[in-house]
């Protein structure tokens, strides 16, 4: 399976000054040394808790937040040297939907102007040709071509977030980062927006980054995953094998906290310990520490080097415990 | 305390600098040539030539700038083309005059503001507020040099109760009050409405916060609360339409003092329009920078004293 | 949020596009009696300044040397003036001076005004610090000063009348515009066209523009009567446009210079620049009362 997308060593930090007369710097180290790869038509999961950084990781690989350092690449080429039109046409297939439906969209542009816009930006489509294009794209998210004169505020959440998925099809990209798209959602409707986005990927081969912070719906989704703490991928494998018998502490901790559907399976929750450090102040060593029960000496002093975990292809962890 | 009022002080001086950067950036894009401004277009190249020498305006751009600065911070606002004399002398011996004016009628705007803004909030959405509401938009609306017109008809011409000439004794105050009065309330007109509108929306969001209902609860004669914690919590919004008005007082003294034939800085200006008096329109108008600069940090400091939280942020 | 309205679009008549703010505003406004006589009065002005060509009873430059300084009444219903013009007609005609130099002016800041306020905020960090400076520094000046100012040094002309009102209220109008291009620049509708390849041009123009010209326009309203006020000021001071073009402000100046003999001469056109001024206040004040969300509530 050859690579989408290889991010590696992806790095943002956030700087603020705060405080008069002598400010303070304050560097918050939002996303520490990320590196994952996408496969072709491969679904992706990046999970943890709010807070981790894995919407920024979202945002600094599309450029939407200009990443550190580290490198993007898109079938081999370096997004991140991407100027002008080398940039626009990079943009072409890389797309995003949103959390929330209702910032998503522009209050004052139709729904046919929100799709045509992109296909004219991009030369796809001019006129009733593009109008064509439009309310074919609605008809394969499931909303009748009517839609197209409408505004958004006339629409529920659930259609606005199956507008913003074909918004992101109009430029035909290749792969969709979906940033929790359904967590704004109703349970109702999360299935309804997950199973259209099951389809799309099936019938077009997309490949998808897919952010979230429900293990369920990831586990539903996705082929291979990784987990975030503090800035940091702590493991990565695929779906089946990572919250099924996750190796780290805290990734174990995640999947203990989800609920499992099965009430005879369910086993006494461990608690977790302490609140989540903050990013701004990172504890020494490994990140999680100071809250993890099986903690030993030496993981307040050095952080965990990555070991790849028994078997071809299981991904890998990075914990002492395992090192 | 002392601390805040340094760093409030301290604050004025990067938009003290700002503002006669201003100055200088304005009276310097002015397409066209200043000296032909002042001569008219018949004038000689070399009488242009010769002017421009005067004004300094041959040398190069950034020392005129480092001389502007320098000589505005240490109180030197050159000399008048016209007369030869040292602005600020010119200034000086009509300030007052100006001074009287502006605080009188800040003093009336509030005296009558305050209360009628009570009143109002008091009587919210009744007669009252009506009333008061479409007399604060009437005076709003009033152009000074039309209402020191209707003003000086009326009492001046037709009933004679105010004298028309407007300069005043300085050193005979009832004289002074005397002739002070009309400026006063033609000026002061815009800031009473001003004022009664701030302290009507200030009242009503003051009387309607939990404190309020806490000083009735336990017993605060009403009169005390509207006054006294009512007042005293709206009084942040007051001040700071009074700061911000006293700069938009004194750019209307000058119509109030064309009107009233008042001495003062405003008929000190249209001399100097009139005459074409170049480096005293500079001269002025850095000083109208101090003084608005002076106003707004005096303005902060204000707050300072009547809100104790704005000291600690 | 059930499933049933999560169905596709019931079929149904197509609904108008979402009401501005500026619209839900005029809509609430038109309740307001203070707001409906505002508006009169203004309509009333704009149709004298429009018709006056065809309405004033006489041409505002004739000059009637027999028929000077005429009491209201009469063949002059309202006097005439030293040069025996018609008040009624220059007080007609002046409108046009009055309208078209307040309204370019405000136009012409908002425009100035919206955009810089507009880039500034999408721009942010030090930049929109920068900018945001020199607007204050602006602010701070008395509008009044800062045209007189800039009318002085420009020399008086009809042009020059207008870049000075601008300048004086463009300061406001970018305020005005940078605080919702802030909230604006947030939203996930702008991140998503920065993800589609759209230019910054584009997304501040065709995305954060339409959502912003309802609460500029509110402000323009309020700015108009201001600018009114200035440009009345100024041709009182005489630096309005030269004579014998007729102004109000310029009409009243010369009506003081012979209040003692014709009092009415300043009267009129002193009327006239409250009347307007005041309209415009009502109008925006009406305007502002129902855009205000502290007050939407009421």
């Amino acid at each position: 399976m050859s690579a989408v997308l290889q991010v590696e060593n992806l790095r943002k930090h956030f700087v603020t000054k705060k405080g008069f007369p002598r400010p303070k710097t304050v560097t918050v180290r939002a996303v520490e040394d990320v590196s994952f790869t996408i496969g072709e038509g491969e679904a992706f999961g990046l999970v943890g808790e709010s807070g981790c950084g894995k919407s920024t990781v979202a945002r600094a690989l599309l450029r939407l937040i200009e990443p550190d350092a580290g490198r993007v690449l898109y079938r081999g080429e370096d997004f991140r040297a991407a100027r002008g039109e080398a940039l626009k046409s990079f943009r072409r297939r890389m797309q995003i939907v949103f959390q929330d439906p209702y910032s998503s969209l522009d209050p004052r542009q139709s729904i046919g102007s929100a799709l045509v816009e992109p296909m004219r930006v991009h030369g796809i489509a001019e006129g009733a040709a593009a109008r064509r294009r439009a309310a074919a794209l609605l008809e394969e998210v499931g909303l009748p071509p009517a839609a197209l004169d409408r505004f958004p505020h006339e629409f529920s959440g659930g259609q606005r977030q199956r507008i913003g998925i074909a918004r992101a099809l109009t430029v035909e990209p290749e792969l969709i980062i979906a940033d929790e798209p359904v967590s704004a959602l109703d349970v109702s409707v999360q299935a309804q927006v997950l199973l259209l986005m099951k389809e799309l990927r099936q019938r077009r081969g997309l490949a998808f980054l897919f952010v979230s912070h429900d293990l369920s719906v990831v586990r539903w989704f996705c082929d291979r995953v990784a987990v975030m703490y503090l800035g940091r991928i702590v493991e990565e494998g695929p779906a089946a094998r990572v919250l099924a018998e996750p190796m780290h502490p805290y990734a174990r901790i995640l999947r203990d906290a989800s609920p499992v559907p099965d009430p005879a399976r369910r086993a006494a929750l461990p608690r977790i310990m302490g609140e989540i450090p903050s990013a701004a102040n990172p504890p020494p060593g490994c990140p999680f520490h100071p809250r993890c029960a099986q903690a030993m000496d030496v993981c307040s002093r050095t952080l965990p080097r990555w070991t790849p975990a028994p078997g071809e292809g299981q991904g890998g962890v990075a914990c002492h415990l395992h090192g | 305390m002392v601390f805040f009022f340094v760093r409030r002080l301290l604050a004025a001086v990067p938009t003290l600098l700002a503002v006669l950067t201003l100055v200088f950036v304005i009276v310097r894009i002015v397409p066209g040539d200043p000296a032909l401004v002042i001569l008219g277009d018949q004038a000689t190249p070399e009488a242009a030539a010769a002017l421009r020498e005067r004004l300094g305006l041959d040398r190069p751009l950034w020392t005129q700038y480092v001389d502007f600065l320098t000589s505005a911070l240490t109180g030197d606002f050159g000399t008048s083309m016209v007369t030869g004399r040292p602005i600020l002398d010119e200034v000086a011996a009509v300030l007052p005059h100006t001074i009287d004016l502006t605080l009188a009628s800040m003093v009336f705007g509030t005296v009558v503001g305050v209360p009628v803004g009570i009143w109002a909030a008091l009587h919210r959405n009744r007669a009252i507020d009506v009333a008061a509401r479409i007399l604060s938009l009437l005076g709003l609306s009033f152009p000074v040099f039309v209402s020191g017109i209707f003003a000086l008809l009326l009492f001046s011409l037709h009933w004679r109760i105010f004298p028309v000439i407007g300069a005043a004794n300085l050193n005979d105050l009832g004289d002074r009050l005397h002739k002070l009065v009309l400026p006063t309330v033609t000026l002061g007109l815009i800031m009473a409405a001003y004022i009664t509108r701030v302290t009507r929306s200030a009242m009503l969001a003051s009387l309607s916060e939990d404190y309020i209902r806490t000083a009735r609860a336990k017993g605060v004669p009403w009169r005390r609360v509207v006054w006294v914690h009512g007042l005293r919590n709206a009084s942040i919004p007051i001040v700071t339409v009074v700061g911000l008005y006293v700069g938009i007082l004194i750019g209307n003294s000058v119509l109030t003092e064309i009107v009233f034939n008042r001495p003062g800085l405003g008929k000190v200006i249209v001399g100097a329009l009139n005459q074409r008096d170049y480096t005293m329109l500079q001269g002025l108008m850095v000083i109208y920078c101090f003084l608005i600069v002076v106003v707004n940090a005096v303005t902060d400091l204000l707050y300072g004293v009547l809100d104790p939280r704005v000291q600690a942020a | 949020m059930s499933a049933a309205t999560e169905d596709p679009l019931s079929a149904g008549e197509i609904a108008p596009p979402p009401p501005s703010a500026w619209k839900r505003a005029i809509g609430k406004a038109r309740s307001n009696p203070t707001t409906l006589v505002g508006a009169l009065i203004c309509l009333l002005i704009l149709a004298g300044a429009v018709f006056a060509p065809w309405i004033s009873p006489y041409d505002p430059a004739d000059q009637d040397i027999i028929n000077r300084l005429q009491p209201p009444g009469g063949d002059y219903l309202l006097g005439t003036d030293q040069f025996g013009r018609d008040i009624l007609s220059r007080l007609l005609w002046g409108a046009q001076i009055s309208l078209s130099v307040s309204l370019s002016a405000i136009l012409a800041a908002m425009v100035i005004g919206g955009a810089i306020g507009m880039i500034s905020g999408y721009v942010g960090g030090r930049f929109d610090l920068l900018v945001m400076q020199v607007m204050d520094v602006l602010l701070s000046f008395p509008s009044l000063i800062l045209g007189l100012i800039v009318v002085a040094l420009l020399g008086p002309d009809l042009v020059n009348l207008i870049v000075a009102i601008a300048l004086t209220a463009i300061a406001p109008f970018a305020r005005i515009a940078r605080a919702p291009t802030l909230a604006l620049k947030e939203r996930a509708f702008v991140e998503a066209g920065r993800a589609l390849g759209y230019s910054h041009a584009r997304i501040i123009f065709r995305h954060i523009l339409p959502n912003i010209t309802s609460e500029v326009m509110v402000m323009g309203t309020l700015w108009l009567a201001t600018a009114v006020r200035v440009e009345a000021s100024l041709s009182f001071i005489g630096l309005g446009v030269k004579p014998p073009t007729p102004t109000w402000g310029g009409m009243t100046r010369d009506g003081f210079e012979n209040i003692l003999d014709a009092p009415w001469l300043a009267v009129f056109p002193g009327i006239a620049i409250l009347l307007l001024v005041l309209g415009l206040n009502m109008v925006g004040d009406g305007l502002r009362d129902a855009t205000d969300p502290k007050l939407r509530n009421e």
